[in-house]
């Protein structure tokens, strides 16, 4: 089992949840009932109802107007540019995830612990914090900025700039799902295919990344709704150029802060479907996690 | 350490990582302290502790703090919930947690102002009795609490589930009722991780921008948070102000960070489950 209680209070670990069948003992009746109805109550207020005023307002807002928003240019734009940084992200920190989580688990170096901490700065930084630094390296005003300017090379208030700042939001994400998946898998298995002459690639695609797919796309998974919604950080450096620079939830700001609050809600209402599609996806890669381990069932403690 | 590693593959994972990790978030952090430290020691000082500054840091790490502890409770009311009884729809409920984490932060603040606001679907309930629910501090905090909800519900479950009823039943046995078996049984074996998920949750809070500047209101020194304060430096291109902002948040937030950390580890030691 995973060390779900890791002493790192940013490490949040995920763990293929075993189910416990066994009745609760202690609680009455009314008051089991009781508890029920309230923890449900207040996900109603703070979880179903926002999602049911984003869809709410596609219905009244009717099909028509729904197909002409979706249709708009600047939309298009929008979308076009959030799947293209997506794109870029997802495989790009990816890599950097296996990396890094194949690093920290496979080998013991000093400064691991460190490192560690370091890759989860990205994750207790504000977004805005995320966008700022990028603005004040590579900005007009920046660090880099008259050597860019000399070259001709624009990074802020342009695609660069938002691709790197989805970057840095993004970073940890994949790290964080990765490293307790494979930390509780061990070593013997790859010291074992090693050891009996397979090459390094042979093993990892073979024997490590078998074992540790669902883990990887589930933080793959986290990392696309992340970076296709990132607001704070592409918020400060995108300079909101319509058409050009507008991701699709900087379209829906835009679209608010003109009073358009239908068109604005419509366009919302597709980032809530990318985010039902997450969650849909999320319960399959986290049932089919499970199901994973089960089957390498032997008992390894750490 | 050892000399001769089976396993292949070190230097070139460890470099990606530590090249990317310097690329991407190490120098873009190193460049906010060098440009905060550019603006020089006394005017580093005016920006830090002007009012408007110190408002919105108090705000900020108010209005977290408070959303962190609510979340607590309901995250750990959610978390037993789900863990010890079978209801019909659990695990849609289940599913439907992590929606914070998938929402983009833009459409949770649009539709939280939308429920929220004193015309708004609850708000005008609530409005009614003469409570506001958006445009100030308890619209921030509404905002958080949605934001960090999963947090705390997704690292007490997990160990909630591992806990040995074995306790509990001879507790029960023993004759305690359910609260008394809960405060001296549960709640010390799952204190750690709840501590851990208010951290998360706190974290996320201060920082925390798109799903609040909707319902924030931002009204300067009574509703306008650091991140937002950020945002309108550099739109008046006062990069340097921004800066030392965005410098003063980020060590603060390290700080209690450390402190939470600290406080976590010695309760593990007192109680956890190691």
């Amino acid at each position: 089992m995973v060390d779900t209680t890791s002493a790192d209070p940013m490490r949040e670990t995920i763990v293929w949840r075993k189910e416990d069948q066994r009745p609760s003992l202690g609680a009455s009746a009314p008051l089991r009932a009781g508890l029920i109805v309230l923890a449900l109550l207040s996900l109603s207020a703070v979880l179903v109802l926002p999602l049911m005023v984003v869809f709410g307002s596609v219905f009244t807002a009717g099909f028509p107007l729904v197909i002409e928003v979706l249709s708009e240019p600047d939309t298009l734009a929008a979308l076009r540019l959030t799947l293209l940084v997506a794109a870029i992200c997802v495989p790009v920190n990816g890599a950097v995830g296996l990396a890094a989580a194949w690093a920290v688990t496979k080998f013991d170096f000093r400064g691991k612990t460190f490192l560690m901490v370091l890759i989860d700065v990205p994750f207790s930084v504000s977004p805005v914090v995320a966008g700022l630094v990028y603005v004040l390296l590579f900005g007009a005003q920046g660090l880099m900025g008259p050597f860019l300017q000399l070259h001709g090379i624009t990074i802020i208030f342009a695609v660069p700039g938002i691709v790197l700042a989805t970057l840095f939001v993004t970073f940890s994400f994949v790290a964080r799902e990765l490293i307790p998946v494979m930390r509780s898998h061990g070593r013997q298995d790859e010291e074992a295919a090693l050891s009996l002459g397979a090459s390094g690639w042979t093993t990892f695609w073979r024997v490590t990344l078998p074992k540790a797919k669902w883990g990887l796309l589930y933080g793959l998974l986290l990392c696309n709704a992340r970076a296709m919604g990132e607001f704070g950080a592409v918020s400060v450096v995108s300079g909101h150029i319509r058409g050009l620079t507008n991701t699709l939830p900087l379209q829906v700001e835009v679209l608010y802060n003109e009073y358009q609050f239908k068109a604005s809600f419509i366009v919302a209402s597709l980032l809530a479907c990318l985010a039902l599609v997450t969650l849909f996806l999320k319960s399959i890669v986290e049932h089919c996690g499970r199901m994973t381990e089960a089957s390498f069932s032997k008992p390894h403690k750490e | 350490m050892r000399q001769s590693r089976v396993i292949p593959g070190f230097g070139l994972t460890l470099g990606l990582v530590l090249l990317m990790l310097t690329l991407i978030v190490l120098l873009p952090l190193a460049a906010l302290a060098l440009k905060a430290a550019g603006v020089g020691p006394r005017a580093f000082l005016v920006v830090a502790t002007s009012p408007r500054t110190l408002a919105a840091l108090r705000l900020s790490f108010g209005t977290a703090f408070v959303a962190a502890l609510m979340n607590s409770g309901v995250g750990l009311l959610v978390a037993w919930v789900l863990v010890r009884y079978r209801f019909p729809g659990r695990a849609l409920i289940d599913a439907a947690i992590d929606l914070p984490f998938a929402l983009p932060t833009a459409v949770a603040g649009i539709a939280l102002a939308a429920v929220y606001a004193p015309n708004g679907l609850l708000g005008h309930w609530f409005a009614a009795i003469g409570i506001k629910t958006a445009f100030n501090p308890t619209g921030i905090t509404l905002a958080l609490i949605f934001i960090g909800l999963p947090f705390v519900v997704r690292t007490v479950q997990p160990v909630l589930l591992e806990i040995e009823r074995e306790a509990e039943e001879a507790s029960a046995l023993l004759g305690a009722g359910p609260i008394r078996t809960f405060v001296r049984v549960i709640l010390p074996a799952i204190l750690p991780a709840l501590i851990t998920g208010f951290a998360l949750a706190f974290a996320r809070g201060v920082g925390e921008y798109g799903s609040v500047i909707f319902i924030a209101g931002n009204i300067p020194m009574v509703s306008e948070i650091t991140p937002l304060l950020i945002v309108i430096k550099l739109e008046e291109f006062d990069y340097g102000g921004a800066a030392v902002i965005g410098l003063v948040m980020l060590a603060i937030s390290f700080s209690l960070l450390l402190v939470i950390h600290l406080i976590e580890a010695t309760t593990r030691k007192a109680y956890g489950h190691g």
